[in-house]
């Protein structure tokens, strides 16, 4: 009986190519949909939306703050799919979108904790708080930061793909796990929860723009991991044919 | 065939340190000397100290783990011992499994185990209350297997990479921060008079878990690296 | 002359990459006992990639490999996979007993006297020369089960005429019984019996 060594598939699920082609068509759309987004999200929430009455003017940081940290906390989950995908099927285009998605996500968590200083200041007279959220968020970047240097620093793409895969993979495990930890840690030091963020009772018009802000960052977020994945593309398939010949 | 491989790997690998006693030593020294950093930074008030203790102890512990794991795989991938390791096993199939968890547990023999040993002396440097240094001892058997497990992991991952080390640490870490604040948590708690039993019981189960999980994903991560 | 027997090591369409490179594609090979199989090719074309793939020790980028159950395959890298601060006989235990080979210390005496080395048995590796060292390596073969198939990768590196002179008996006694080598070798071979079968590789693909 002869045992079989089965091989890693040669050919990949979707195609760069097309994807290239694709991307390349619907970036613009993308960039219009959140600049329309954005602007009706923002003003909606600094013009239409009420004041309110413990916080001021000062919250409607949260317009920002809110959607920034729900954007980093979802782009890494679907970074570490996409990245597991990539593994568990050896699909390139994959593994390319992974690492594309990783500076976005990044750049929403410092966003994050940015507009969460900005808020602390005039509410509690503090840049920063150790709150929960906070600190969880501080812990993501780092998570982040250490996918994007793992990918980075292992020369052979294939290899660095993978590893960032399983990185991703526990990382998005140990998400809940850490901020579990960290909400224990800031009730048990502090008795009462602190939170530099505690957002104001939700009007109508709060939760409309809210919500027009998370689309604007959705599609400010596609728009960006495309153009950076027909980046990476053009630089992993430089010596293709295809890519030479000028497709779209 | 798994149970050669592991008792081979870890004889070897404590018969090496044997052989190497400073160098099995270094990561102690290493702890001696960061925690010793603390007052010297913060001041001599007992009081302070004693607040900061279980905060400090278990940050240099973690540190001091994390140091010496990068040699964990680097010498053996380096001089092809590695590859005969994952041969292992007989009739081709690679055995990823058995190498990760006896190099966790040397590892934890000869960095985890001693730190447990030698804490209560630095308890006491701390000022740290009888019940609080058994707490300490209590947390840090429970967690450094835990470090010892999760920087097994991150050796693996960054096996053969530039700047392995600080990369290990910068990846590792935030995936150990539960077991830190479990851990120096539970010695807060016993030092102030509070009941230390939640504490302990997510550090278990944090244990428990790490050791189920975190040798299946070294395991791919050497087979990633050996590819 | 080929034995009609079983085989027990084939493979098809195999395809090896090296980082974004494709070494080769479309190798064809099957080894049946008794065989030595030379693998040449010019540097950087796959050989130890090769080896590494039939080892078990990477997956091929294309095609499949098939082996005979119940038949061992004993890798012996380019690297020595010894470590210089365990003696001569620690190591050979180690890799014996990882490799579940036989652990008898009669049966390592015998293979560190075939290879000259019996009187450095307790001596430290990190005082051998790269020759003697390369036959520590080499000594764990006389341990291996009788049958295996035996992928050396530049076994005769830095070996001097004695060396090669024990190993060329040991891979013809090898073969006499029944078992069965594939190795690379830059230093052309000068076994005669059994007669090598050379396998080329090249860029497109092989013999």
């Amino acid at each position: 009986m002869l045992a079989t060594t089965s091989s890693t598939r040669f050919f990949t699920f979707a195609s760069p190519p097309r994807f290239y082609a694709l991307a390349g068509r619907l970036i613009p759309w993308f960039w219009a949909a959140a600049a329309v987004l954005a602007v009706a999200g923002l003003w909606i929430g600094f013009f239409e939306a009420p004041t309110d009455a413990t916080q001021g003017d000062a919250y409607r940081i949260i317009f920002i703050h809110v959607p920034a940290a729900w954007m980093s906390m979802l782009l890494y989950m679907v970074m570490a799919f996409w990245a597991a995908i990539g593994w568990a099927f050896n699909a390139r285009l994959a593994a390319m979108v992974a690492r594309a998605i990783a500076p976005t996500g990044a750049m929403f968590t410092f966003a994050a904790l940015w507009s969460g200083a900005l808020w602390g200041k005039p509410t509690w007279g503090t840049w920063w708080v150790w709150d929960a959220r906070l600190t969880s968020e501080l812990i993501l970047l780092f998570l982040y930061l250490g996918y994007m240097a793992l990918v980075n620093a292992i020369d052979d793409t294939r290899r660095a793909d993978q590893a960032g895969a399983l990185l991703a993979v526990i990382g998005s495990v140990n998400v809940p796990i850490i901020y579990f930890s960290v909400k224990w840690w800031n009730t048990l030091h502090q008795g009462a929860t602190i939170s530099a963020t505690a957002a104001p009772k939700m009007v109508a018009t709060m939760l409309t723009a809210m919500l027009l802000m998370t689309l604007a960052c959705w599609a400010y977020a596609f728009a960006v991991v495309f153009t950076r994945t027909r980046a990476v593309i053009a630089e992993r398939e430089r010596d293709a044919k295809w890519l030479n010949e000028g497709v779209a | 065939m798994t149970a050669p491989v592991f008792g081979a790997v870890l004889a070897r690998d404590l018969r090496l340190a044997a052989r190497r006693r400073v160098d099995a030593l270094l990561p102690l020294a290493f702890f001696a000397v960061a925690v010793s950093l603390f007052p010297l930074g913060v001041g001599p008030e007992p009081n302070t100290l004693r607040q900061i203790a279980p905060g400090v102890l278990w940050v240099c512990a973690l540190l001091a783990a994390m140091l010496s794991v990068t040699q964990l795989y680097a010498n053996d991938q380096v001089d092809g011992s590695l590859e005969q390791m994952m041969l292992a096993g007989g009739a081709g199939t690679t055995s990823a499994l058995p190498v990760a968890i006896a190099k966790a547990l040397s590892h934890w023999l000869l960095t985890g185990l001693p730190l447990v040993l030698i804490a209560p002396l630095f308890g006491v440097m701390f000022d740290l209350s009888g019940r609080s240094i058994a707490a300490l001892c209590a947390s840090l058997a429970l967690g450094t297997p835990i470090l010892s497990l999760l920087g097994n992991l991150g050796a693996a991952l960054t096996l053969g990479v530039r700047n392995g080390g600080v990369l290990l640490i910068l990846l590792i870490v935030p995936l150990c921060i539960p077991a830190l604040i479990f851990g120096s948590g539970a010695v807060s708690a016993v030092e102030s008079g509070a009941s230390a039993r939640g504490h302990f019981s997510l550090l278990g189960a944090l244990f428990i878990a790490t050791g189920l999980l975190a040798p299946l994903a070294t395991a791919a991560a050497l087979r990633i690296a050996t590819e | 002359m080929t034995d009609t027997t079983a085989v027990i090591l084939a493979a098809h369409a195999l395809a090896c990459r090296r980082g974004e490179r494709i070494l080769f594609h479309g190798l064809n090979l099957d080894v049946r006992p008794g065989q030595i199989v030379w693998v040449r090719g010019a540097n950087g074309q796959g050989k130890t990639s090769l080896l590494r793939l039939l080892a078990g020790l990477a997956r091929p980028a294309a095609g499949r490999i098939e082996t005979l159950a119940g038949r061992e395959r004993v890798y012996i890298g380019h690297a020595n996979a010894l470590k210089d601060d365990l003696t001569v006989a620690e190591s050979l235990m180690f890799l014996s007993r990882l490799h579940g080979f036989d652990t008898a210390a009669d049966v390592h005496d015998g293979a560190l006297r075939r290879f000259g080395l019996h009187s450095r048995r307790d001596a430290p590796v990190r005082t051998l020369s790269q020759g003697q060292r390369r036959r520590v390596a080499l000594a764990r073969l006389c341990a291996a089960p009788p049958t295996a198939l035996w992928l050396l990768d530049e076994p005769f590196d830095a070996l001097d005429a004695q060396g090669m002179t024990a190993l060329n008996e040991l891979l013809a006694e090898h073969a006499a019984r029944g078992g069965s080598v594939l190795l690379t070798s830059h230093v052309p071979l000068t076994l005669t019996v059994p007669a090598p079968i050379t396998l080329q590789l090249h860029e497109a693909s092989a013999a």
